[in-house]
């Protein structure tokens, strides 16, 4: 039965799970410093904004699966390619929510930071960051979804995590537990997804100002 | 316009606030033909209230922007107080100039308390200073500390959020204040409450205040001084509500001001302001023919009783009072009153509504003043067109450089 399939093999599924959700999360960290660092530069200048809308659209057209081939090329097998194809994947909806939110900030609000003698970059990490953060926020919850699939993709250049599961059973179908493999690592994406979506939405009640929630 | 003005001289001037000069200055923005700002001298004498008023388009918020920077200047000085403040850091600037804009411009991310902290915590004061600080100023734009200091501003009316926008701006105690349209988008009665409030304020802190409106009734009920422009922020005219009002530079002023010019002025005199007229008093408990025969001595038609506090209690006619005996303490609750903060408009409309055609003017504690009547109005209105006739030798300047001396405008 299946469950002797998890069970004998559980100490395994427990430490490929650790690591795809530990690749998710720091990848995370990484695209959403990204994405802001591009968007504080490019969110005053509409021609700049278009552009990184553009390149976040294209962006998301590229498989993931033909990304991580071809980064296998320059960095080799391992945990680097599948660091850099979860995070560029995961900075494109960060940065396309970052770049809005920023720019539909009150123009007053922003008039009146400057008026009072706030610096421009003080009005930009006080004022407008703390406002874009729900929108921001969002992108990030997008990416953590999108990026959970991704990760299981680098298991093809022998990254860490689920997607390892995935690869071996579908090498196989038709062997022993050749489908049980696969469930494994896609259910266990999924729960992954759900947990890291609750922590975000945790983040958010945390950091969100009161005055400025969606009231329910 | 005050073509000859010379530089106010202001015996009150304080710490508290200091004049700005506008001095040639000139926004010019790449790809127009015409500046929007032409070359522009303008003088805001310390503690006064100047208006900026003109149609949309015009500049003057252009000009009200120069003042802090928030617009650089393309060419020209700008002056505050004795300081030459055209190429300070425009941040530090602004931190020693309130700003309001309409609606406030509150950051909806802050607590009422942390909105109204934000200049005091840019210059570094501590915390229990700051605290103490936002308390004082909630109290004096009349919001209760303890129920607003934690609130959002989404949690405030439009009226509310407008207070917190003043005592956001008056955090530092800045010598300035710089307003654009504040009241703007508020229904009319809370305008006018904000409008009170406002001129209640000034008279407390005695700031030097630029406040653009294209209000002109607003502009003559708040204004010490109003400069009306037309394009290109060029100065029509420079002067008092009074003399705009009675001696309109010409026809762009004319229908900028537009109809009841002369009601319009009777918001400009305050009661206390008029000679009032003669009034013979009697009090209750006194014999009806002795106040009969000092009613008869004086003239008048009618005797104010008024009781051991000086409150009036009743108006008494001379044939009441050959029928009565002795004064009554009656009180008689529909006596026509005003007091003498209020508008001669609103003295007019009392005594109009009342038989009499009078009002009694009470003063402090509601004591009884004295009588104001339709002559004294009218008095109050000749008195102030003459007087309005010659230019205040405090006007202060105001001219564009095309137009050295000669405030025509274009119309």
């Amino acid at each position: 039965m299946w469950w002797n399939y998890v069970v004998d093999r559980w100490a395994q599924i427990w430490f490929g799970s650790w690591q795809h959700f530990s690749l998710v999360v720091q990848s995370l960290i990484l695209a959403t410093v990204v994405a802001l660092l591009i968007a504080f530069i490019v969110y005053n200048s509409p021609k700049l904004s278009s552009v990184a809308n553009g390149v976040s659209a294209i962006g998301l057209t590229i498989p993931s699966f033909a990304l991580i081939g071809i980064l296998i090329v320059p960095f080799g097998f391992g945990v680097i390619p599948s660091v850099i194809v979860v995070t560029f994947f995961a900075t494109l909806p960060i940065l396309r929510n970052a770049v809005v939110g920023l720019q539909g900030i009150d123009a007053a609000v922003v008039e009146s930071a400057r008026g009072i003698g706030m610096g421009r970059l003080r009005t930009l990490l006080t004022i407008e960051f703390p406002l874009a953060w729900p929108i921001i926020l969002t992108g990030v919850r997008i990416s953590a979804q999108m990026v959970m699939g991704v990760a299981a993709v680098t298991a093809y250049a022998l990254g860490p995590g689920l997607g390892g599961f995935i690869f071996s059973g579908l090498s196989r179908l038709g062997g022993a537990n050749a489908i049980d493999s696969v469930w494994v690592g896609v259910l266990g994406v999924v729960i992954l997804a759900l947990i890291l979506d609750l922590l975000l939405v945790g983040l958010g009640r945390l950091t969100i100002s009161r005055g400025i929630r969606v009231r329910n | 316009m005050s073509e000859t003005s010379s530089p106010p001289i202001n015996p009150t001037e304080t710490t508290a606030s200091s004049r700005i000069l506008l001095d040639q200055v000139t926004k010019h923005y790449p790809g127009q033909s015409k500046p929007a700002v032409d070359g522009i001298t303008l003088e805001i004498p310390a503690g006064k209230m100047v208006m900026l008023v003109g149609p949309s388009g015009c500049g003057k918020t252009t000009t009200l922007k120069m003042i802090n920077r928030l617009i650089e200047p393309t060419d020209g000085r700008i002056m505050l107080g004795d300081e030459d403040v055209t190429n300070i850091d425009g941040d530090e600037l602004r931190r020693r100039m309130g700003y309001v804009i309409q609606a406030g411009g509150l950051f909806p991310h802050m607590t009422v308390a942390a909105n109204i902290a934000i200049v005091p915590k840019m210059l570094g004061w501590s915390k229990e200073k700051i605290k103490d600080r936002v308390d004082e100023l909630l109290e004096l734009v009349s919001l209760e500390p303890a129920l607003y200091r934690d609130r959002f501003p989404r949690e405030l009316s439009g009226g509310q959020q407008q207070r917190v926008g003043v005592a956001r701006a008056l955090a530092a105690d800045p010598p300035v204040l710089l307003m654009d349209e504040p009241f703007g988008a508020v229904d009319p009665i809370t305008r006018q409450r904000l409008q009170d409030e406002l001129l209640r304020i000034q008279e407390e802190v005695q700031k030097t205040i630029v406040f653009v409106t294209h209000d002109f009734d607003e502009a003559v009920k708040l204004g010490d001084w109003i400069v009306v422009f037309s394009e290109g922020a060029h100065i029509v005219q420079y002067d008092s509500p009074e003399r705009i009002l009675n001696a309109p530079a010409n026809s762009f002023v004319e229908d900028f001001i537009g109809a009841g010019a002369g009601l319009k002025q009777l918001t400009l005199n305050r009661v206390r302001d008029v000679e009032l007229a003669r009034s013979v008093t009697g009090s209750p408990g006194e014999q009806a023919s002795q106040v009969l025969s000092r009613l008869k001595e004086a003239g008048l038609p009618n005797a104010i009783i008024i009781d051991q506090n000086r409150r009036p209690v009743n108006v008494l006619s001379r044939s009441q009072l050959t029928r009565l005996d002795v004064i009554p303490a009656k009180v008689n609750d529909d006596l026509p009153l005003v007091t003498e903060g209020s508008t001669l408009s609103d003295a007019l409309d009392t005594m109009l509504v009342s038989s009499a055609g009078a009002a009694l003017v009470t003063g402090r504690r509601n004591a009884f003043v004295g009588v104001i009547n339709l002559e004294v109005v009218m008095d109050a209105i000749t008195a102030s067109r003459k007087a309005s006739a010659v230019a205040s030798d405090e006007t202060p300047v105001g001219t564009n450089t095309d137009s050295l001396g000669v405030q025509g405008g274009p119309e």
